[in-house]
């Protein structure tokens, strides 16, 4: 049976989007094929793996278990969209780059957007355990994970000092 | 994936005419199962009705002495909210255990029910607590609500929109993982409120989650792990697969029992 295309409005990256998509299309194919924001990746397409996650509406979630037309008006950032295009990467990309955080770099921007979201809601300063136990929901077949954790806590860190720059600079 | 149409229905009255129009429609809440068991061809609905859009079916209200959770409550806003930590702290401490942070921002306490996974928590927590099932038609007792493997008491255009949780004197719930897919290989929720005891246990039973009878007797006349002691459950009835047997099983209720009323009353 064909389906019929239907269509959705939301915005991605801070720019408004609105495709015509088979009501199959999950986000991360949207994101992917759709957009062609191909930093969000696609690993185990079973919502183990966090190679998919993405922000929705503020909180991390896996792209590949949310239909596109789940999302009519929502805000998706993507790994694309943490940083501005020219400018410096988000203090949490810099520390996973400073701390060699990963090998392949299969799983890094899941990893990243994931840490940004544990930042979120346990702060700023995050002990090893913590990090460790809020990564379940990401696998890494490279690294052995500690210098992701290292990395994470470094990232959330830097997290304050640059909440506190761009504040005083407002 | 099969091809399906979707619907976005703004309020509970449309979306179950859909569910009545549709026969073999199913009601998408945070999808953590459905659309994975879709994506295996195991599910193939032509229609699905997503509820993400009907206001009031979500959040967490205490009144008196219960706790009523919005069906489209996500674990997350569960596990986090300061009023079920408040009242019901093993409840929320159960929220918290289920799959990982990115999954409990999008499943669902109603979907998670009326699935009745036999491995899922939250059965554990409605039938370990005397929880009450309230849908768009009626009021259902956990007791009769969970039928078995995958089955409910819900009706064809039957949809969940709250649960009522009535607030234990003490209560835990102690899960024991499946190392690979980190779902209870067993859990047992325990809970005291006045002379009711209830003992719930979800993942071991080859037909969903059940009551422990002779472990509530016993915990009657004392609620301490002591009065658990050597006791366990037949074997009979048990999942066996290669995770672990059906003694195995059969065994771990008992240890998690003790763990459980141990944790309940503080020790």
């Amino acid at each position: 049976m064909a389906a019929k295309a239907a269509a959705v409005s939301l915005t991605v990256n801070g720019k408004p989007v609105t495709a015509e998509v088979d009501p199959r299309t999950l986000l991360v194919q949207l994101l992917r094929e759709h957009l062609r924001l191909t930093g969000t990746h696609v690993g185990c397409d079973t919502s183990q793996c966090g190679a998919c996650v993405v922000h929705v509406n503020g909180k991390a979630v896996k792209s590949c278990t949310i239909l596109a037309l789940q999302l009519e008006g929502a805000n998706v950032l993507t790994i694309e969209g943490l940083a501005a295009p020219d400018g410096p990467l988000h203090p949490m990309q810099e520390a996973f780059r400073e701390n060699h955080g990963l090998q392949c770099g299969y799983c890094t921007p899941g990893m990243i957007m994931t840490a940004v979201d544990i930042v979120r809601r346990k702060g700023n300063d995050l002990d090893d355990r913590t990090i460790r136990e809020e990564l379940e929901g990401n696998i890494c077949r490279c690294t052995g994970y500690h210098n992701i954790v290292k990395a994470i806590a470094a990232g959330a860190r830097a997290m304050r000092g640059s909440a506190a720059a761009s504040q005083a600079a407002e | 994936m099969y091809a399906f149409t979707f619907h976005r229905p703004q309020t509970l009255r449309q979306a179950a005419s859909l569910l009545a129009k549709h026969e073999e429609a199913k009601l998408l809440a945070g999808g953590h199962t459905l659309l994975p068991t879709m994506k295996l061809r195991l599910a193939g609905p032509p229609q699905l009705v997503d509820l993400s859009l009907i206001d009031g079916i979500a959040g967490v209200a205490q009144s008196g002495r219960s706790l009523t959770i919005g069906a489209m409550t996500r674990h997350n806003d569960v596990s986090t909210s300061p009023v079920v930590q408040q009242a019901i702290p093993a409840l929320a401490g159960l929220a918290g255990m289920i799959g990982d942070p990115a999954v409990r921002h999008m499943g669902t306490i109603g979907g998670s029910i009326a699935n009745n996974d036999p491995n899922a928590d939250y059965p554990a927590a409605c039938l370990g607590l005397g929880a009450t099932i309230i849908t768009n038609k009626r009021r259902i007792k956990a007791d009769d609500f969970f039928t078995g493997m995958f089955s409910t008491a819900l009706e064809p255009a039957e949809i969940i929109t709250k649960v009522s949780f009535p607030i234990p004197k003490k209560a835990a719930y102690q899960k024991f993982r499946n190392q690979a897919s980190r779902f209870a290989l067993v859990g047992v929720f325990v809970s005291k409120r006045g002379s009711e005891i209830r003992v719930a246990v979800t993942g071991a039973g080859a037909n969903g989650v059940f009551r422990v009878p002779s472990f509530e007797e016993a915990l009657k006349k004392r609620f301490a792990p002591k009065s658990l002691e050597g006791m366990t459950i037949p074997a009979d009835g048990m999942n066996s697969d290669i995770h672990g047997s059906a003694e195995y099983r059969a065994h771990l209720v008992g240890v998690l029992a003790r763990r459980a009323v141990a944790e309940a009353i503080g020790k």
